[in-house]
């Protein structure tokens, strides 16, 4: 099996993979980062979306060793319980989320919609944004509420991003 | 998935040299299609090469009147273009409308033109604006390049490096897109170019993207959604399955098309 060298939330991981391995499975079973969740597995459904390089992907679309040599951020690597992300703590504030399946996605999928589209949000660009990401539960509404405050906190003074 | 041997090649030249090597081998580029194929056993290639690495395949190139596109662009990266989003807007505004946000951002658009998927919005841009297609070994004009469902002019082991679309007069592309997939039930290219009116149709026929030859000539004779109404598409000819029927698709390529041209006078 070939060995693959990738940094999962700013740490180097080596690891010897079969290729076949989906990015989702080797984050949840091989490093135990089981916060991206694995809803669809049919790429329609977002639970599963990670940052690579950069960008939101959906990690059940991706060989874990096409992630060789690139960064992967994950909902782990963005907060802490202690410390949230602006993002996870407008989720909180908004109760976006009901059973949280999806949030960890969600939340993946906010941070790049703020990437591409900048902290002030309107309500239009957010659900276009969350097009690829599905809730069973909450009808959305406190969701996009939530993006929408989580970017205006990303954009304000008291928020720094963390380094790496 | 079947077992198979995965190599990321730095170069064209390597990545040739891999796939000529292997009787079963596939390029690899975005994966958006390609690793749901193979998650479903729909494949087994012997070898995956990964056009990842190649960064020459990948970038937005604007001529005096043609763009062209990099094979392992991102949808993501057309849809942003400011440069594609002057020169042909209908271009930018499609690649904006493909899958979703995530997808988009793996996606690219060697992959969609090489699969050929019936449903496929690039197809529609490639054939509706007259692009080249361009590969390791020649210049395919659109015309010759797709030949029906999931089926082009390529070789085994040739590789689309990348697409050159000529820049129109004007064009826009109207999709109706299926609510779960984002694939187009019906998508509709129009283009006013110099040498005409060309319409180009994907998600409907059961052949793949087809340019609808007798909107094309309406048009030229009269440019308004108007001149389309009674042209009719062969509904026997168009996919039917539980999404909807051949009558269906038949006319909403109609409605698309109306509604693309209504947009150019708009």
């Amino acid at each position: 099996m070939p060995t693959f060298a990738t940094t999962v939330n700013g740490i180097a991981v080596t690891a010897e993979v079969d290729p076949r391995l989906l990015l989702v499975d080797f984050l949840r079973e091989r490093l135990g980062l089981t916060g991206t969740h694995v809803g669809c597995d049919t790429s329609q459904c977002g639970a599963c979306t990670v940052h690579l390089d950069g960008r939101a992907v959906k990690a059940c679309a991706v060989l874990a060793v096409q992630a060789a040599g690139r960064e992967v951020l994950t909902i782990e690597g963005i907060g802490s319980a202690e410390a949230l992300h602006p993002m996870q703590a407008a989720f909180r504030e908004h109760h976006g989320l009901q059973c949280g399946f999806c949030t960890p996605g969600m939340i993946m999928a906010g941070l790049d919609t703020v990437r591409r589209h900048g902290t002030e949000l309107d309500a239009e660009t957010v659900r276009a944004e969350l097009e690829g990401n599905l809730c069973r539960c909450t009808g959305y509404h406190n969701i996009v509420a939530a993006v929408i405050d989580g970017a205006a906190a990303m954009g304000s003074a008291a928020f720094a991003p963390a380094a790496g | 998935m079947f077992t198979f041997s995965y190599h990321r090649p730095a170069s064209v030249d390597d990545a040739l040299a891999l796939a000529a090597a292997e009787d079963e081998a596939k390029y690899l580029a975005g994966g958006q299609t390609l690793l749901p194929t193979l998650k479903q056993r729909l494949a087994s290639p012997s070898d995956l090469v990964d056009l990842g690495d190649i960064a020459e395949m990948s970038g937005i190139r604007v001529e005096e009147d043609r763009v062209v596109v990099g094979a392992m662009t991102p949808h993501a990266d057309v849809a942003a273009s400011a440069a594609v989003r002057a020169a042909i807007p209908a271009l930018a505004d499609l690649a904006g409308r493909i899958g979703d946000p995530a997808v988009r951002n793996r996606g690219t658009i060697g992959g969609s033109v090489a699969n050929n998927d019936p449903s496929a919005d690039y197809p529609a841009a490639c054939l509706g604006l007259g692009a080249t297609i361009l590969t390791t070994v020649r210049e395919i004009p659109a015309e010759a390049f797709f030949q029906g469902l999931f089926e082009t002019a390529l070789a085994p082991a040739e590789m689309i490096t990348a697409v050159s679309f000529p820049v129109p007069l004007r064009a826009a592309y109207e999709k109706f897109p299926n609510p779960a997939s984002r694939y187009a039930m019906a998508g509709v290219l129009v283009a006013v170019t110099p040498a005409g009116v060309r319409v180009a149709v994907t998600g409907a026929s059961q052949a793949g993207v087809f340019r609808w030859t007798e909107a094309e000539a309406a048009l030229d004779a009269a440019f308004a959604p108007e001149a389309l109404v009674g042209l009719a598409l062969p509904a026997e000819d168009m996919i039917a399955d539980i999404h909807g029927s051949g009558a269906y698709r038949a006319h909403l390529a109609g409605v698309m098309a109306r509604r693309a041209v209504a947009r150019l006078l708009g």
